[in-house]
């Protein structure tokens, strides 16, 4: 006989004293188990996919020491944003009149319609967007101009240095609508 | 006549198979996930519609911390033997060359950075750290970081990243990208999560021509 015989019954007789041992499946229910790990497969492809930092290229300009050699923009296709503190945001088209008549304010969420009608007012080749943050706005202010200028696909744009001039006029407004908030 | 007795099939299934597959396949997960080392510096980084996965390898990180705080990180521990040794000789900073090597980042004024070193690792964090000193034109110390870091590549590739916090206010981010211009690197990424574009914007109208995106 090549099998074991495992079979209490038939067979051989055992002594009368000795109880008959019962035979236990080795078979595993293993249903949980499967639940558990597929669980756990989920839960890591979902924490492995889903934070996957990008990022945004920024080519800077190379410093211009001679004031000839920095670039020309026409005047007409030039808008300027102006970012203020507290998510603010200013612009003006061409250059800053001395009354400051066509210094407007605006916000986030304005002012890519501000530049879509810039940019569909204006020859591709003339349209520059300068941008110039203050010393009063953060970091994602910043980042969000520049994604509004990927967004709108505005190729021509520059990260320019606040005047004082400016810096003052921001001021002024803002103050301004502090007082008056209700427009 | 009696028809023939289809055999009784057990419903029982051996899950063994699926088992074995269930958890070689949550063992390549768990081998291969990349936890986030907890952060010394705590950063929220702005959305941005950039679709570009950042770059993983060669990477030098400027993080700056909501107050303003710079950070500098990099990952090549070669180069960072080679700075450190670097700095003791022209500065004559006496670092020690090993912890310099296993530091995470680094946060401190060069007079300050045998000290810093001195810190056991896990008690350095950023909100009781100095930080690099960016913000005095006359010495910014990112500049001579930067420099630094560009001898160490010395003309091999290497991808300036930098990670901002959304409070951090606009002149630290300016100082480090004067410091940029200063070394002649003029082309750099920021870390930003991702966000879906806008639905009839111009870019995604782009995006439905199928047009690659450039950026």
């Amino acid at each position: 006989m090549a099998e074991m015989d495992t079979s209490s019954g038939g067979g051989h007789k055992k002594g009368p004293g000795v109880k008959k041992s019962k035979k236990l499946s080795t078979r595993v229910d293993l249903t949980p188990m499967v639940d558990l790990g597929f669980l756990l497969i989920t839960f890591f492809i979902f924490t492995t996919t889903m934070s996957q930092p990008t990022a945004m290229k920024l080519y800077l300009p190379k410093d211009a020491d001679k004031p000839e050699d920095q670039n020309k923009a026409k005047q007409s296709g030039v808008i300027t944003v102006l970012l203020g503190k507290d998510d603010n945001v200013f612009y003006y088209e061409g250059i800053l009149d001395n009354t400051a008549s066509n210094f407007k304010s605006s916000t986030f969420k304005e002012i890519r319609n501000v530049l879509l009608d810039k940019k569909s007012r204006t020859p591709e080749k003339d349209l520059v967007v300068v941008l110039k943050p203050s010393e009063e706005c953060t970091y994602k202010n910043v980042v969000d101009i520049l994604d509004e200028m990927a967004i709108n696909v505005l190729k021509r744009y520059a990260l320019v240095d606040i005047t004082k001039d400016e810096t003052q006029l921001i001021k002024l407004s803002e103050a301004a609508n502090a007082a008056a908030p209700a427009k | 006549m009696g028809r023939a007795k289809l055999p009784r099939k057990s419903t029982n299934i051996d899950m063994t198979a699926m088992c074995d597959v269930a958890f070689l396949l949550l063992s390549f997960f768990i081998l291969t996930t990349k936890f986030k080392p907890a952060e010394a510096i705590a950063v929220t980084t702005p959305n941005s519609v950039a679709a570009k996965v950042a770059e993983t390898k060669d990477v030098v990180l400027i993080t700056i911390d909501k107050d303003g705080k710079v950070f500098l990180s990099m990952d090549d521990e070669s180069k960072k033997e080679v700075m450190a040794n670097t700095l003791n000789t022209t500065k004559n900073l006496n670092l020690n060359v090993q912890a310099f090597k296993k530091a995470g980042f680094y946060g401190a004024p060069f007079s300050g950075l045998s000290a810093f070193l001195a810190i056991p690792e896990e008690a350095r964090k950023g909100n009781s750290l100095p930080g690099i000193p960016s913000l005095d034109s006359t010495h910014n110390e990112i500049k001579e970081w930067m420099a630094l870091v560009l001898s160490a590549y010395a003309g091999q590739k290497v991808n300036i990243q930098l990670k901002g916090d959304n409070a951090s206010k606009y002149p630290a981010f300016k100082s480090v990208i004067d410091a940029f211009k200063k070394n002649d690197i003029l082309k750099f990424q920021m870390i930003t999560n991702p966000e879906s574009v806008p639905v009839g914007t111009d870019l995604w109208k782009l995006g439905m021509k199928g047009e690659k995106r450039t950026d």
